[in-house]
């Protein structure tokens, strides 16, 4: 049995599967206190369950997101060795920031050796500073990571959470890294205090299956794995309602998937039966990171978002400003423009009437013709956000001659649509966007199902240079010596045996041998990107139809 | 971080393509570049848009060049996408999408001749040229000053815009007498309909920033001024780079950072440069940083040392007593003109052009009329060592229609002459290409 736990904005959702089949679900108001909530959701889940019958337990969770939005985040110490290159402002993510000197360059050559005193006294003074946690980035720290590692041994002994660079992701991209270290370290503990209460509940509820925590990109890791880099689970939220959508829709064509809330819609792709995934990592609260996550484009649109008129034009969104009309509300919103169609059967109908009479009579029509209008506006909307997402998509860099003769575009063939108004908003979309659309009969616990069935993912970057007999898989904290005649094959093999060693099939998704041309001496320059890619279990399509 | 001026990037590294595995133009030139890019997050600065390259057509190609026997038989597809990403930069610039651009694409172009035998000094067709060109037929006249910043002489484009008045070709380089292809001297100065309006500072070995930036504070920037162009673009090649493995100039990061800022293009084209280790990561990464307006002082190769790199007061002395020469002769130029054409009805120059990395030599006599209503037809003549003997016909851009129609009646007649292998004719003014 997998159990799988969605920790929503308002509610948190739980379900119990086995053998294909949603056993058990639960929902209910979160409250004040996260922690007490997931007690309560996995006792009313575990009723007339053997807690031994119990695999796996998933769990998607907005603590982290959270703490970071809400800058409820203690302060992170930073220390970087930027070398000569872009002068990047880092202020705005750490209140104190130490540069030391020293360099290595691209290919990882030490150019410039640090200078230890001076990171002993950049340490000293954010000891005096009162800082706990600490970040120590790097440039080039995922070709050597010697500097890093200097650095953590001098500092280990004088603070509780520190995050290195090369450890975060394999990815080239030091700003990016340097975000990502720092919030690392900022919600390191609480979530390894939130980890110890999840063990601690489950004990005493007899349960000892593996927890894992769902990721950005859609798969899971472990909960171990996320105490340590506890930033992989930022922005899981998303991840679970795509794989929910995966998990309850079929899954054959390229597609839109879209994800309707009150407030927002989440906009998502598949490409060739899998996610599309942001190109460079994911954003949160304005830092940029070198997370992997899914690609997903949020809209300020949604069942509840007020509609006002702007010069005589219908403007939904992007915000909401209360509840819809018929709800006791004070703006006429979509949800009113169903329920005044009776395609929605809530609230008070001739509140709805007004809703939609206001704006009737400001632009001379029938409240019937406006509330048509203001549904394939809605989709009319989605369709143009659609369509940026995917020229920037489209627009991605290629770097081989083969990528621009094949010039390969996504070109959606369906759309997938789950969340409240997805049942009514179909047809209109389907019109503006013509392209069949489909949806699930039951999406309530479609997050939680999502994360339920979701396996383990991993991505790594390795790169091998011949000329300097090393290689590297930061991901892997693998650093090898390598022999001159190590090779591409060689280096498939080595990087896909590794990932496999978690049970789960591995696949190479970039390639790469350059041939280097060192006086005399001809050298390779390998860099392969491997993965196992984000997926489920099992889907429920069959027991739906 | 947010970008004064918008500047798109067509950053094209061909990581599929080299001449051969060896070649200094192999898959592997752009590699370190692309890494410090990405390590540096150029890709997330606001204001810096990477866009990806299209494919040239025939046709763009054949506005520019005569190709021997046609275009299909001498460019690959890498060559149709590097020049596409060229056409792309330009596109992007011209359509107002950016305010500048920066096509960092391979192979170059700056040697290949309006004749195309085969590849020279790595290049088979000039990528800018052939934008140019592409922008011109479709936006109409534009006068425009290419700045060539290469180490090797643009002897290439030199001898497309040979003729050209609107197009001001300025190039500084490694003195020919030391460096290939040879040329480049201070007195090759244009056509009857565009003399004066080449451009050579040829540069003793071993000049550093003082002489690069004396040669466009002192020579380019007062020419500049006086043209008034409406489009500056940089022929942007990195190997006068103290690292550079074929060339002997003492050129760092930090220069070529100030003189694109100094000099502000509105595009830039990737040319040569073989340091791909030590200089093209640096160079590529300031040359960006001052086209997009930021802050470029901290670029700089990881073992710079100014001091190491300054110039001699030999050199110093050399370089401005160049700077004085070209600057006269520029100042001169109507009377030089005067001197050099008088009143011939056709100017002819011969010269052998050697396609050096296919190994194919070629003889080419150019005639160009002297017509006093438009910049006049002009013919070469020219055979190769692979028995290709051609005809080829230009016919300007706003040609008058007494050269149209003596150019149209000579490709007639010149068709019907056996001793030719291949007759051209460039129709600039309909935009139709024969062959």
């Amino acid at each position: 049995m997998y159990l799988g736990i969605d920790v929503g904005g308002t509610n948190i959702d739980g379900v119990i599967l086995e053998a294909g089949k949603l056993l058990k679900t639960e929902k209910l108001p979160i409250g004040n206190d996260l922690l007490e909530a997931i007690n309560t959701c996995l006792e009313n889940l575990l009723t007339d369950i053997k807690p031994n019958k119990i695999t796996r337990i998933n769990l998607s969770t907005t603590i982290s997101t959270n703490a970071i939005v809400e800058k409820q985040t203690p302060p992170v110490g930073l220390i970087l060795q930027t070398g000569p290159g872009i002068a990047h402002d880092f202020s705005a993510i750490s209140e104190q920031i130490e540069y030391i000197s020293g360099y290595v360059d691209h290919r990882g050559k030490l150019i410039m050796e640090l200078n230890q005193d001076e990171v002993i006294a950049s340490l000293k003074s954010l000891k005096t500073n009162k800082f706990e946690n600490l970040a120590v980035v790097t440039k080039f720290s995922t070709r050597n990571l010697m500097a890093e590692e200097k650095i953590y041994n001098l500092a280990k002994a004088d603070f509780s959470n520190i995050s290195l660079g090369h450890e975060i992701s394999g990815k080239l991209n030091f700003p990016r890294r340097v975000n990502s270290a720092v919030l690392n370290s900022a919600v390191m503990q609480i979530f390894s205090d939130f980890a110890k209460q999840i063990v601690k509940g489950l004990g005493t509820k007899n349960i000892d299956a593996p927890i894992n925590i769902l990721k950005a990109d859609g798969g899971t890791m472990t909960l171990e794995q996320g105490v340590d880099k506890p930033v992989e689970t930022i922005l899981s939220g998303p991840a679970a309602s795509f794989m929910g959508i995966m998990a309850l829709l079929e899954n054959e064509e390229d597609a839109i998937l879209m994800d309707i809330g009150g407030t927002t819609t989440d906009i998502f792709f598949v490409v060739d039966k899998n996610p599309l995934f942001e190109p460079l990592g994911a954003e949160i609260d304005g830092h940029k990171t070198l997370v992997r996550a899914l690609y997903v484009h949020s809209v300020g649109l949604g069942g509840d978002s007020a509609i006002i008129l702007e010069n005589d034009q219908l403007k939904i969104g992007p915000r909401r400003l209360g509840k819809p009309m018929a709800m006791g509300g004070d703006y006429p919103t979509p949800t009113d423009a169903m329920i005044h169609l009776g395609k929605l059967d809530v609230g008070n109908k001739e509140q709805a009437q007004v809703a939609m009479n206001q704006l009737a009579t400001e632009l001379n029509c029938s409240s019937k013709e406006i509330a048509e209008q203001i549904l394939e506006n809605f989709a009319d909307r989605l369709k143009v956000e659609v369509d940026q997402s995917l020229e920037i998509i489209n627009n991605k860099p290629l770097y081989t001659v083969r990528e621009v003769l094949e010039d390969k575009k996504l070109e959606p063939q369906e759309i997938r649509l789950i969340g409240g108004p997805a049942a009514i908003l179909s047809k209109y979309v389907e019109q503006s966007f013509e392209l069949k659309t489909i949806y699930p009969q039951d999406f309530s616990v479609a997050n939680a199902i999502g994360a339920a069935l979701a396996i383990p993912s991993f991505e790594t970057n390795l790169i091998a240079d011949t000329g300097r007999d090393i290689l590297s898989v930061p991901e892997l904290s693998i650093y090898e010596q390598i022999s001159r005649r190590y090779d591409l094959t060689d280096a498939k093999k080595l990087v896909i045996e590794e990932l496999e060693k978690s049970g789960y099939e591995a696949e190479i998704v970039e390639e790469e041998s350059f041939n280097m041309v060192d006086g005399f001496r001809e050298n390779q320059n390998i860099r392969i990107k491997a993965q196992i890619k984000p997926g489920l279990e099992y889907s429920l399509v069959k027991e739906q139809s | 971080m947010k970008a004064k001026n918008k500047l798109g990037l067509v950053f094209f590294p061909a990581f599929d393509w080299a001449i051969s595995r060896t070649h200094p133009e192999r898959e592997e030139r752009l590699l370190y570049t692309m890494d410090q890019l990405l390590e540096e997050g150029v890709r997330d600065i606001e204001g810096i848009e990477f866009h990806n390259p299209e494919i040239a057509s025939n046709k763009d190609i054949e506005r520019t060049h005569f190709v021997v026997p046609t275009v299909d038989d001498r460019l690959t597809q890498s060559h149709k996408v590097s020049i596409g990403g060229t056409i792309k930069a330009f596109n992007l610039v011209m359509e107002n999408k950016v305010d500048k651009a920066f096509a960092l694409v391979r192979p170059p172009g700056h040697h290949a001749h309006t004749v195309v035998y085969g590849d020279r000094g790595f290049c088979i067709a000039n990528v800018e040229a052939v934008a140019l060109e592409h922008i011109r037929a479709k936006h109409g006249k534009l006068k425009v000053a290419i700045v060539d910043t290469d180490c090797h002489h643009g002897d290439g484009t030199e001898d497309i815009y040979w003729n050209d008045p609107d197009t001001l070709v300025i190039s500084f380089h490694q003195d020919g007498r030391t460096l290939y292809p040879g040329t480049g001297d201070v007195h090759e100065s244009g056509g009857p309909a565009a003399f004066g309006y080449n451009v050579n500072i040829p540069l003793p070995p071993q000049t550093g920033e003082e002489g690069f930036l004396y040669v466009l504070d002192n020579v380019v920037m007062p020419i500049l001024d006086e043209y008034q162009p409406d489009l500056i673009i940089n022929s942007a090649g990195q190997d006068n780079h103290y690292s550079d493995p074929i060339t002997n100039m003492n050129f760092t990061a930090q220069g070529y950072a100030v003189l694109n800022d100094r000099l502000n293009p509105d595009i830039a084209v990737l040319e040569g440069g073989y340091s791909i280790e030590g200089a093209l990561p640096y160079v590529n990464l300031g040359i960006i940083l001052a086209m997009a307006g930021l802050d470029y002082s901290n670029v700089h190769e990881p073992d710079y040392n100014p001091a190491a790199l300054r110039q001699s007061h030999r050199i110093t002395d050399t370089v401005k007593r160049t700077c004085d020469q070209v600057i006269n002769r520029w100042q001169n130029k109507e009377q030089l003109a005067q001197k050099a054409i008088g009143d011939k009805e056709f100017v002819k120059e011969n010269k052998n052009v050697y396609y050096d990395t296919d190994g194919i030599l070629s003889d080419q006599q150019k005639k160009f009329k002297v017509c006093p209503d438009c910049n006049g037809y002009s013919v070469i003549y020219s055979s190769s060592s692979q028995g290709h003997k051609i005809c080829a016909i230009n016919i300007p851009l706003e040609a008058c229609s007494e050269c149209v129609n003596t150019a149209y009646d000579l490709y007639e007649k010149s068709k019907k002459d056996k001793n030719y292998t291949n007759v051209y004719l460039q129709d600039r003014v309909k935009d139709e290409y024969f062959s």
